[in-house]
This record gives C-alpha cells, sequence and structure tokens, in this order.
C-alpha cells in the first residue's frame, strides 16, 4: 500500500519532469517555426517532415562541439553555471497543480509533483535562486564582458522580483492560501483572478518577461548593441544549458500565469455537465495545457514583435511604475476585499 | 529518518560553514554560506516549519547573498588578498576581541539555559505550528509589538539606504 503509492507519486513526479522538458525542447523549434509565420518564412524544415528531428539535430550538433573551458576560467564554477541554470528551471515546476485529482480504486492521485501548502512561495523561492547560475557563469569566465553581462542580468532579476512578488501577495489575498491548488479552487468558486486583478496580471506578465530574459527585456544577451552578456566564454552544449533552461523558464512562467490568473486546470461551466470525475480532470489538463500554449506562443509572438528596452528605460519601468502600480494594487486589493466584506455580510 | 537526515544536514551545515571562514577565495566563501543557508533551510523542513524554510532561502539565499556576490564580484580579489597580509595589526586585534566578546556572549548565555526545561514539552509539539496561518496568528496576537517594530526598523534602513545612494545636487548625473 505505501509502496504502491510511492510509486505511483513517483510516476507522476517523472511525467510532469518529462513533459516539462518535452514541451521545452518543442518550444525551440516553436520559436523558431513562429518566427518564420511572422517574418512570412517558412522556418526550418530539412530534418524529417516539417522540420520535427530540428531540436534533435540541434542538440547533437551542440553534443559535438569542442568542450572548451577558457585557460583563465574559474574551472569547476565555470561548469557549476550553467547547471545551476539548468536545476532551479526544473525545480519549479514541481508544485503547479497541472489537474484536478484521479480517482483510481478509491484512491485519489492528485496531478501535480508535490502538494506543499506553500507552492507560491517555494516557486518565487527558486526564482530568486536562478539569477545565481547566470552571476556564477559570468563571473568564472573571469572575462570583463562577462562579469558585466552578469551584473546586468543579475540587477534585471532582483528588480523585477520585487514588484512580481507584490503582484502575488494580491492573488494571496484573495485566495487566503499560499497553496496553488487552493488558489485554483479559489478561482473555480468565484472568477479567474483575471478579472479580479487585471492590473496585478499585467504586472505579474511583464515581470515574467523580465524574469525569463525574454525580449523586449533580453539585455542579458543582447547580442547586437552590447557583447553576448554572461555566456559569451561558454560554447558548446554548456550554452546549450543556458539557452535551454531560458525555454523551460518560458514554459513554467506560462504555467504559473494560467495557474495564478486563467483559472489553472477550471474549464468554466464544467461541473454543470455532470461527467465522471476522471473525465473531468482529463479535460482540465488538456485545458490548462491550452492555456499554457497560448501563453507560450504570446512570448514568442512578443518577442517577434517588440525590440528591445534601452537598459535606463528597463530599470525606470521596473522601479518607477511596475513597484508603485503593484503596491498600489495591493492597496485597492485590500480594500475591495474589506468593502466586500462590508457589503455582503 | 528524521534522525538520520539530521545527523546528516547538521554535518553539511557545519562543513560548509568551516570552509566560508576557510576558503581562500571570497566568491567560493559566499557561495558556501550559500548552501549553510539551505541546509538550515532542510533543518526547517524537518521540525515541519515549511514557511520559515522558504522563507529563509527567499531572504538570504535569494536576496542577501546575491547582494554579497554582487559586492565581491566588483572588487578585484587579487590586491584585495595583498591588502589582507599588509594588514594593521591593531585591524587584527580589534577583530579577535569583538569575536572573542561574542562568543562569550554565546557561551554565557547557553549555559544558563536549563535544557530539561525544554526537551520535556518537545514531545507534545504541535506539528502544525510552522504553518502560516498559524505563524501569522501568533505575530499579530503574542508578538504584535516586536512585529511592528521591526517593520518600522525597516523602514528606517530603506529611508537610510536611500538617503546614501541619492545623488545631491551638483554632483555628477550617471545617465
Amino acid at each position: 500500500m505505501e509502496l504502491t503509492s510511492l510509486i505511483v507519486r513517483g510516476l507522476v513526479i517523472f511525467t510532469v519532469f518529462a513533459v516539462t522538458l518535452l514541451i521545452a525542447t518543442y518550444s525551440t523549434l516553436a520559436e523558431r517555426k513562429i518566427a518564420g509565420f511572422l517574418q512570412d518564412r517558412l522556418g526550418p524544415d530539412r530534418a524529417g517532415p516539417f522540420g520535427i528531428l530540428q531540436p534533435l539535430a540541434d542538440a547533437v550538433k551542440l553534443f559535438f562541439k569542442e568542450e572548451f573551458i577558457p585557460s583563465h576560467a574559474n574551472k569547476w564554477l565555470f561548469i557549476v553555471g550553467p547547471s545551476l541554470a539548468m536545476l532551479t528551471a526544473l525545480m519549479s515546476s514541481a508544485v503547479i497543480p497541472f489537474g484536478n485529482e484521479f480517482s483510481i480504486d478509491g484512491q485519489l492521485i492528485p496531478v501535480q509533483g508535490i502538494t506543499v501548502n506553500i507552492g507560491l512561495l517555494y516557486i518565487f523561492g527558486v526564482v530568486s535562486l536562478g539569477v545565481y547560475g547566470l552571476m556564477i557563469g559570468g563571473w568564472a569566465s573571469n572575462n570583463k564582458f562577462s562579469l558585466l553581462g552578469a551584473i546586468r542580468a543579475a540587477s534585471q532579476n532582483i528588480s523585477y522580483e520585487l514588484a512580481m512578488g507584490m503582484s502575488i501577495i494580491a492573488v494571496l489575498m484573495l485566495a487566503g492560501s499560499l497553496d496553488l491548488r487552493q488558489i485554483v479552487i479559489d478561482q473555480q468558486d468565484n472568477v479567474w483572478n483575471v478579472v479580479r486583478q487585471p492590473l496585478g496580471c499585467v504586472i505579474f506578465i511583464t515581470c515574467a518577461f523580465a524574469e525569463c530574459n525574454r525580449t523586449p527585456f533580453d539585455l542579458p544577451e543582447c547580442e547586437q548593441e552590447l557583447v553576448g552578456g554572461y555566456h559569451t566564454e561558454y560554447g558548446s552544449m554548456k550554452l546549450g544549458l543556458y539557452l535551454f533552461s531560458e525555454y523551460i523558464n518560458m514554459f513554467v512562467s506560462s504555467a504559473v500565469i494560467a495557474t495564478l490568473y486563467f483559472g489553472g486546470y477550471d474549464v468554466p461551466y464544467l461541473s454543470t455537465l455532470g461527467l465522471d470525475k476522471n473525465i473531468e480532470t482529463i479535460i482540465g489538463i488538456v485545458a490548462l495545457f491550452g492555456k499554457i500554449f497560448f501563453f507560450i506562443f504570446f512570448f514568442m509572438w512578443v518577442r517577434w514583435t517588440l525590440p528591445r528596452f534601452r537598459y535606463d528605460q528597463l530599470m525606470n519601468l521596473g522601479w518607477k511604475s511596475l513597484i508603485p502600480l503593484a503596491i498600489l494594487n495591493l492597496i485597492l486589493t485590500g480594500g475591495g476585499i474589506l468593502a466586500w466584506e462590508h457589503f455582503t455580510k | 529518518m528524521a534522525d538520520k537526515l539530521f545527523y546528516f544536514l547538521a554535518f553539511v551545515t557545519v562543513l560548509s560553514a568551516l570552509m566560508v571562514v576557510f576558503s581562500k577565495n571570497p566568491v567560493h566563501s559566499v557561495l558556501y554560506l550559500i548552501l549553510t543557508f539551505f541546509s538550515i533551510s532542510g533543518q526547517y523542513v524537518i521540525l515541519n516549519a515549511q514557511f520559515l524554510a522558504v522563507v529563509n532561502i527567499i531572504v538570504y539565499a535569494g536576496a542577501i547573498m546575491v547582494l554579497f556576490l554582487f559586492v565581491i564580484m566588483f572588487l578585484n580579489m587579487r590586491t584585495a588578498a595583498e591588502d589582507a597580509r599588509k594588514r594593521n595589526a591593531l585591524i587584527q586585534l580589534a577583530g579577535v576581541i569583538s569575536s572573542g566578546l561574542l562568543l562569550t556572549i554565546v557561551i554565557s548565555a547557553l549555559v544558563r539555559v536549563d535544557m530539561a526545561a525544554h526537551i520535556a514539552p518537545a514531545k507534545a509539539l504541535n506539528t502544525q505550528v510552522g504553518m502560516v496561518e498559524n505563524l501569522g496568528i501568533e505575530l499579530f496576537t503574542n508578538f504584535l509589538v516586536p512585529f511592528e517594530l521591526a517593520s518600522v526598523l525597516f523602514i528606517a534602513a530603506m529611508v537610510g539606504a536611500v538617503l546614501l545612494a541619492k545623488r545631491e545636487e551638483g554632483e555628477r548625473n550617471a545617465f
């Protein structure tokens, strides 16, 4: 009994992990296909039908490149950098509820890697650790341009973390719980948070773009007008890991945006149809992945539409616009909750 | 199970804390300090204080240590190491005295603690005490005044930091 539940739990964790990697892998292809579509060209179509083997070809190319470590670099930390970037990217999908519960033989199996009652804080903690991969990599390269790139990336990430944290607090005030599953259930009972928190939602999505280093906030890379950034000295699969962790982050942020503001696995009015619980769960999972794919597409759409910010514009937006707006949102939410309780009870 | 985990985490904590002091490269010291915070967070999880564990990681590992790393990366380490060798004997003496005083305080505080009195109620420990709800209720009822005082202290520190960083009139503007 104990063992079977352990095996089931292991299977769920393995599936979440595998799906995260698979979607991140195909995001790389999707990015190039969407770039092609937006620029009225085909995109990669040589490797397999419709270019479906392209990610595999990319990985093989990166693995077979020369494994180069600059002679002045700090060897261990040079390797630790990309590993940390990958590790922190992969850790956060563990607490996201990808669906409601399956009931098999009377046993309830939640579709979630680990069920903790502080899921929201866990994600925030992992996000705040993400900056170490970039900083260590940039410093260990022992190159002034890498170091400056690392500092640039780190200051961007820690600036936008603040506004992100404050927009999350408003969600937590509405749901009254740090548990992501509770937040989804709260949205099922009322309305999606995007309706109750339009400002918070915009702030959170903006900060998610900045945390993922995506255009228009891709100054950490910025290869055209500034030198490559923290990964200037990196090559082969170590560079691949840095770039790949960006796609994992994009998947995880899309999942978090969908969970916090767009109802997670909730499909409106589904429970009124009186379907079997397991079928409802499956529809919920499909719905959540639909939302996630939309946001991944949104990330790419913005990337190929908007130009990037200048560095002072980036800092001004973060500190002088988003943080005051997030505080305003907090006050409005608090006042709203008080007024609601006053007039309805 | 929890016993073995405790000893493992305690071993990692002490080892990495020692490495903070003994490693020659300051960046390595900072990284070991981050490892120390992680193993302390592990201890919190064993004590069923998940909230404290995550907040410890967010505040210390995620924010404060990033700033440490920032500053240390900007300094030129080679000259800093040479300075250390030439450092004044008086400064070293001051360091020894102040840390000796701290050690004395810690030891005298530990000696007065009646261990038996603290171990007995541990069996009746409420496992829910570390959960967010209970912690919040405790903070906003029994410990309201210290909590509010801490927030006043934070605001004072923030104002001070902004004041220090603000450019005065006539100073060169960076942008």
